[in-house]
């Protein structure tokens, strides 16, 4: 075994090297997914998320064109709230700005923390709906027992486009008392 | 490296004797051969434990209702079964027959990195033990599927950490055995082994080394992101904390996609290096196979949301994805159409290798058509998670890469232990294989149109026949491949002997070698441009 035909190590030391750089890269590029993720679901709307706060300019609402909003509230896995919209469906101008709100009840003696998040349906409209105020902007605290009505103001987009006659906004309530560092 | 590899060859020449002796052998060997034997059994017995777990699964669907196994225990079965058979009996045994057969081929001395070869292997039995030790913790082992989807994944009970590290661990095991592979491929060949020259068996595997290390990592990172979100409060699936679980679908997709031409790509090189052996030609359109074994790998990135057509994607999107898988079947639509041409006027004869290869040809098509079925977004909302879809996909990996492992193991084990194996047993096995693998698998493209879900242990009565026929074709399959290891075994102690050719119409370098194959080949490279240029002389 005089005579073998391996290369010389500096070889195979760069090839590995900059193997090992791809899979680390490839690594970091499954990190990366996520914001890409956010970034292509706020073009495309894809996951039904709205936009955060708005500052919509308001040009006054389009009167020619009525829009149905549905409201939905579910509570997710079970979570110790009561939580349901206090209207069902409103009918809106195009560009008006509207409120509305959610009540939720603490059904426990406890204190919890909550965290909404919005979804609209169908997705194409929730490119066109902007809150300027919601309660899913922040975590909400409630003390035992605790009942209270949350507020939403919302304006659907003038360019709503035409063959959308009614959406529904839809918010699901987390119980994050747990990962928020309150007891 | 040039050293090296010479040192730690040097102490393997006496055979010490001993218990200890023989572990440490087998613990330290950095042989390519000792090592291409390792993974060989491992996954064999990894391939008998996920087997065993398709049995409970079969037992419990044999009539409709619940009788053997509660449901939690059910889930846990097809997922332990799907990452047991994936990861630890497709994978592996393509890493052994890589480590065992690459080097011969190309005409190198050995593997391009032998220490990170032992230690690639010798990770997996703890990724597994590991894995299957958490059948026994508190809340049973995980039952959320392969897959591993959050948020089901997340209510795992004591069981999830030890889920994530195990697939890290195997994870880590593939990606330096793949490295290992690109460096043998592109570092080791002998003088006058061009790339283009090269067996296809060699140029699949290179490919799909590339294939693992640009997904497997991206697999690292989904799990670990499901770690965080479970114990260090991270929101990536989360949607309280502004994630989103579709996301870990598209994650895991983009790794799984790829994976799924991981388990196949090498099961095209073995077939391309059986069918012209025992057709007695060479094969139809080497370059054309090369190129769309290439062209595989690359849609393999751009098609995965084909996995979840029904998570409300925009019409572009399903359009797209739906055309960019169609496109797969045209590369593949090449290479089924090479094998075919490479038998058109050959001399054939029917061995076990040969038969197992010529049933992958025609089984593995149907895989692919159903495929085709699958890929037809508004089609999918239909099929999606119904047992149309197991049929399918086990279509593609029975006779597609269990039958192309075990085609592989037949025509190299002469090379490998000396002796030929009983070629009657051989054809038994391979009958009773085949007639009981289409039993199993056929029934379920019925029951899966007819609406019937996957991963539920139970089921609507209507669908109690075919169900009946799909276990009983199930355990006939188990059991046929207790005959596999009797005759592996057999093959192993003793038998004719082999020639150095083995095979009348077989070429290449690993056939220029005796047989068993010496503990050493190619210490001095093979001139390969004189044996090229007498094969075209």
């Amino acid at each position: 075994m005089t005579e073998m035909n391996t290369v010389p190590a500096p070889a195979n030391n760069r090839l590995v090297a900059k193997l090992l750089l791809v899979v680390l890269a490839m690594f970091g590029f499954g990190y990366a997914l996520v914001p890409l993720y956010d970034i292509i679901c706020d073009i495309t709307g894809l996951n039904g998320k709205t936009g955060q706060v708005s500052a919509a300019e308001v040009v006054g609402p389009d009167e020619s064109r009525t829009v149905t909003v549905k409201f939905v509230a579910t509570v997710n896995n079970a979570a110790p709230w009561e939580f349901l919209p206090n209207d069902v469906t409103m009918k809106v101008h195009p560009g008006g700005i509207y409120t509305t709100s959610y009540r939720a009840r603490n059904k426990t003696g406890r204190s919890l923390v909550g965290q909404a998040t919005p979804s609209v349906s169908p997705r194409e409209a929730s490119l066109y709906f902007n809150k300027t105020e919601c309660f899913c902007f922040t975590k909400q605290e409630f003390e035992p027992h605790e009942d209270r009505d949350m507020p939403v103001k919302f304006v659907v987009d003038r360019d709503l486009p035409s063959h959308i006659e009614s959406l529904v906004l839809s918010y699901t309530f987390f119980d994050i008392t747990d990962s928020s560092g309150k007891s | 490296m040039s050293t090296t590899a010479e040192q730690l060859h040097d102490h393997h020449h006496e055979h010490p004797k001993g218990v200890l002796a023989w572990i440490t052998r087998w613990l330290t060997t950095t042989n390519h051969k000792d090592i291409g034997t390792l993974y060989l059994w491992f996954s064999f017995l990894m391939f008998f434990i996920g087997g065993f777990m398709a049995m409970i699964i079969r037992a419990e669907l044999f009539q409709p209702g619940l009788q053997v196994v509660d449901p939690m225990f059910f889930n846990s079965m097809t997922t332990m079964h799907a990452l047991m058979m994936i990861f630890g009996a497709v994978m592996p045994a393509f890493v052994g027959l890589a480590n065992w057969m690459l080097p011969m081929m190309i005409g190198a001395p050995d593997m391009a990195l032998p220490r990170l070869n032992n230690w690639s292997f010798w990770i997996l039995p703890f990724a597994f033990a590991m894995l299957l030790s958490t059948l026994f913790m508190e809340g049973g082992g995980p039952a959320a599927g392969w897959t591993m989807y959050a948020p089901l994944v997340l209510q795992t009970g004591d069981a999830f950490p030890f889920l994530i590290f195990s697939v890290h661990l195997m994870g880590i095991s593939s990606v330096m055995g793949a490295i290992n592979i690109i460096a043998t491929v592109l570092n080791m060949r002998a003088p006058g082994m061009t790339l283009l020259r090269m067996p296809l068996f060699v140029w699949t595997w290179l490919i799909t080394a590339y294939l693992l290390i640009a997904v497997m990592p991206v697999l690292a990172g989904a799990v670990t992101m499901l770690l965080t979100d479970k114990f260090f409060g991270t929101s990536f699936f989360n949607p309280a904390g502004g994630g989103d679980p579709v996301m870990y679908q598209h994650i895991f997709w983009f790794f799984g996609h790829p994976e799924v031409y991981i388990l196949i790509l090498p099961a095209f090189g073995i077939v391309s290096q059986i069918i012209p052996t025992f057709a007695r030609k060479r094969l139809f359109g080497y370059a054309s196979m090369v190129y769309a074994t290439a062209s595989i790998a690359f849609l393999s990135f751009i098609v995965w949301a084909h996995h979840m057509f029904t998570v409300g994607m925009p019409l572009a999107g399903e359009l797209f994805f739906m055309f960019a898988t169609m496109l797969i079947a045209v590369p593949t639509g090449v290479k089924i159409f090479n094998w075919v041409a490479t038998m058109w006027k050959g001399a054939m004869t029917f061995e076990t290798p040969m038969l197992f290869a010529l049933s992958f040809v025609v089984l593995f098509s149907i895989g692919g058509f159903s495929g085709l079925m699958l890929a037809i977004t508004p089609a999918d909302f239909q099929y999606h998670d119904t047992y149309f879809v197991v049929a399918h996909f086990h279509y593609v990996l029975v006779p597609g890469a269990i039958f192309a492992i075990t085609a592989a193991v037949y025509y190299w084990l002469p090379k490998w232990t000396g002796h030929m194996y009983n070629e009657f047993l051989g054809k038994v096995h391979f009958w009773a294989s085949m007639i009981f693998m289409n039993l199993t698998f056929f029934p379920m493209h019925f029951v899966g149109l007819a609406g019937m879900p996957r991963r539920i242990p139970d089921y609507a009565v209507q669908f109690a026949d075919f169900n009946w026929v799909s276990s009983i074709g199930a355990f006939g399959f188990g059991i046929s491949q207790l005959l596999f290891l009797f005759i592996v075994i057999k093959t192993v102690r003793g038998g004719k002997k082999a020639t150095s050719q083995v095979w009348e119409g077989a070429h290449g370098l690993e056939w220029t070698v005796p047989s068993p194959a010496p503990h050493h080949t190619f210490s001095t490279p093979p001139d390969v441009n004189l044996m090229h240029k007498e094969a075209h002389s």
